[in-house]
């Protein structure tokens, strides 16, 4: 019992200690771009403004942060490292009901929105929340099956999210073809390309596959910017024909939806079309994944995934089975830009950065590679969270007029995707339930799945 | 001829900035073999530090010579930037090391979208735009009433360049943490064993590499005068392309790589197209890739179970 308060009063002098070294370090960091801005004066000049309060404001935080975190938060995290990690009973039980629970959920999401808050609120929350975050859902399921299942890291995705938009943009303008006929073709196309860059580039392994694609998604990007007879450049494409309910558009006229089934004019009926369409292209990539994933290609994708050489050892012709994760993986990303295109009826090559491929990517990690709930949760996650920012207006009200909390957006998303790589390295979900199992099947941690050089 | 002299000159110039950036890919990948996404960046922030720094001893303290200017503004730029990388590496780089292999990719790109979203926030989305630090430029000759000059940045650029370069060879072929580096390239659990500080090490490597990087943004500033947040991405590709050109984890090859992605670039801008510049930068990096995997002076991948 003596001892107790010494060992206390040390560890605390310890954590003062540590949380003053944070301080003068991030005191180091902020310095320079925090404490300085430069701003442009009347004559057209650079000059330099201080910030201090803001500077020492964010020094002070590192302090307390930090003290914080050793007093509290270690021994915590300490004692809960030795206690034996069970799961308690509630969280299976979650587990087990979540999916079909999600899914019940979203398709009643437009409904339940129409009746709490009326037409015109709810344009918002489909719109913005609904499909904007499927978008990202398909898309993050699309590319699972190239990073989750076969282990290819591929940051050049969203080329073929481009080509699928172009195609559809293109083809629909040009030739006026509808947008259920260009949905497939696009898709084909997509995929295509997919083979045509993938098969140069498959031999190679891990971090070098990671760049090249980015490189290719780069190329595409930069063609679309230069290439103006075509894709008219910077300006993008605009008018994009928008997609019709069985060949009845959504318009106000005599012809349109709400006249031919007696309602009254109103774009939600567009926006809930939209929902659905998206909702049932991110239900048919789920479903092809749960199901190729038991056919002898997607056991090979695994495989893959997990030893490169230990396969072809068996006798897989690895190059056939990556192209094949790859170009499934593109149509998937084709669909998705062909339905984006749709829904915004203008593209432009803005919206096909690097920045995009990476918040796919993210989304894919995060959730525990693999894992179609966890890569759901995490496009709910970042994709929401990014869009809740934009309504975060009450923060104007602390910080004053000028803060706009969109601005810290992708701020946060970078920082989140680092943190959560440090504190879980997994992912959201971090366990998988093997496709292929002998007598008995058991949930393993993915930290015993080893690493495939794919 | 006379044209071809000049983009020399340019491509050369081009490629000793490219070359100092390829440097701290390469090393910090023979070291713990992860792809330092977040390097493009570091290079940014560096550029905005050696702004920040450059406009405060003109504006506040008042150099009388430009020469101490600069010189102060590159010694304020590496320290910073040393101390920034050094806090990445701490932060987000070795918890993660001994886990899955793409964890610490993902976590430098997420690295590389908070830099940039940071100086964007703190310092604002606009080009920040300096008047020139040096002037001056020396006719090398002249034929057909074309000169072939060179500028006094340009010669500030292939001195300072020159000068790091060899400071570099000394320290890693000479020193004993240059013998301690190679060591834990190798083998990190046998340098330990015979007592090599491996973190350490690794946090010094991480240190280099922002400090040649952090020359590379300065030298960037005073040549082109403007920097913008987002100029870290397009460079740090480049950088990477002249790495794995020269062979990754090889650091003269990184310079030769510099060099050539310099040439090729400044050479394309001039005879083909200026647009397509950067496809001609990526495309030499998936030739590259595809056919000649280990670079120009690179170990060829035994790939072992």
């Amino acid at each position: 019992m003596q001892q107790e308060p010494a060992v206390k009063g040390s560890n605390a002098l310890g954590a003062v200690r540590d949380a003053a070294i944070s301080a003068l370090i991030s005191l180091g960091l902020f310095l320079p771009l925090i404490g300085f801005e430069t701003v442009v004066n009347i004559r057209n000049e650079l000059t330099l403004d201080t910030r201090w309060p803001l500077l020492f404001t964010m020094v002070a935080l590192v302090f307390v942060g930090r003290l914080a975190y050793s007093l509290f938060a270690a021994p915590r995290l300490a004692q809960r490292k030795q206690r034996a990690l069970a799961v308690p009973a509630w969280l299976t039980m979650i587990g087990k009901w979540f999916a079909p629970f999600a899914v019940g959920f979203v398709i009643v999401y437009p409904i339940l929105v129409l009746s709490t808050v009326g037409f015109s609120g709810a344009l918002k929350w489909v719109d913005n929340f609904g499909i904007q975050i499927l978008i990202y859902v398909m898309l993050g399921w699309g590319l699972n099956i190239v990073v989750g299942l076969a282990g290819l890291l591929d940051l050049g995705y969203v080329a073929f999210y481009a080509v699928g938009a172009y195609s559809y943009a293109l083809l629909a303008k040009e030739f006026g073809f509808s947008f259920w006929l260009l949905l497939p073709l696009a898709g084909i196309m997509a995929s295509f390309w997919g083979m045509l860059l993938g098969f140069p580039v498959l031999r190679l392994r891990g971090d070098y596959l990671a760049i090249v694609t980015l490189a290719f998604g780069e190329i595409i990007r930069v063609v679309l910017i230069n290439w103006v007879d075509f894709t008219n450049g910077y300006a993008g494409i605009s008018g994009i024909p928008r997609p019709t309910f069985f060949g009845i558009p959504f318009t106000a006229g005599e012809d349109g939806f709400a006249a031919t089934f007696g309602l009254e004019f109103s774009p939600i009926y567009r926006t809930v079309f939209l929902y659905y369409v998206i909702l049932a292209l991110a239900f048919l990539t789920a479903f092809v994944t749960v199901r190729l994933r038991r056919l002898p290609v997607g056991r090979a994708w695994e495989a893959l995934r997990e030893d490169e050489v230990a396969c072809r050892s068996l006798g897989l012709n690895t190059t056939n089975t990556k192209l094949t994760a790859f170009s499934i993986g593109a149509m998937f990303g084709g669909f998705a830009g062909s339905f984006f295109a749709a829904r915004q009826g203008f593209i432009s090559p803005e919206s096909f950065t690097f920045i995009e491929s990476a918040t796919i990517v993210a989304i894919v990690v995060l959730g525990g590679m693999g894992s179609q709930i966890g890569v759901a949760v995490a496009a709910v996650v970042m994709i929401g969270g990014t869009e809740i920012m934009r309504e975060l207006n009450f923060l104007k009200q602390i910080f004053g007029e000028s803060f706009d909390p969109t601005q810290y957006r992708m701020l946060i998303f970078g920082f989140a995707m680092v943190v959560i790589m440090v504190f879980r390295p997994r992912g959201f979900v971090s366990t998988r339930q093997p496709t292929v199992f002998l007598k008995e099947r058991k949930t393993i941690s993915s930290d015993l799945v080893g690493e495939g050089h794919g | 001829m006379e044209v071809f002299l000049q983009q020399l000159i340019n491509g050369i110039t081009l490629g000793s900035i490219y070359g100092l950036i390829a440097i701290g890919y390469t090393m910090v990948f023979g070291i713990i073999g992860m792809v330092n996404f977040a390097h493009g960046d570091v290079f940014m922030v560096s550029a905005f530090v050696a702004l920040i720094a450059f406009l405060f001893i003109t504006t506040w303290i008042g150099v009388p010579s430009i020469a101490v200017a600069l010189l102060l503004v590159l010694v304020v730029a590496m320290v910073f930037t040393s101390l920034v990388n050094w806090a990445i590496e701490r932060l987000a780089y070795r918890p993660l090391r001994g886990s899955f292999r793409l964890a610490p990719l993902i976590s430098a790109i997420g690295m590389s979208i908070f830099l940039s979203n940071f100086v964007q926030v703190t310092q604002g989305p606009r080009n920040k735009a300096i008047p020139p630090m040096v002037h001056g430029e020396m006719i090398l000759f002249s034929q057909n009433g074309y000169n072939v000059t060179i500028s006094l940045k340009q010669a500030i650029i292939w001195g300072v360049t020159a000068v790091l370069l060899v400071a570099f060879w000394y320290l890693v072929a000479k020193t004993r943490l240059g013998r301690a580096q190679r060591a834990c390239e190798q083998d990190q659990k046998m340098a330990a064993l015979v007592g090599v500080n491996v973190d350490q090490t690794i946090s010094i490597t991480f240190v280099i590499a922002a400090a040649l990087a952090a020359v590379a943004g300065t030298l960037y500033l005073t040549y082109y005068g403007v920097v913008n947040f987002a100029d870290g991405f397009v460079p740090g590709v480049k950088a990477f392309t002249a790495a794995v050109l020269g062979g990754i984890g090889s650091l003269p090859g990184a310079v030769i790589g510099g060099l050539l992605i310099g040439l090729i670039e400044t050479f394309w801008s001039a005879y083909f197209s200026i647009d397509y510049k950067d496809v001609a930068a990526f495309s030499v990096l998936a030739i590259t890739l595809i056919f000649l995997p280990q670079g120009l002076f690179g170990r060829p991948d035994v790939e072992k179970v």
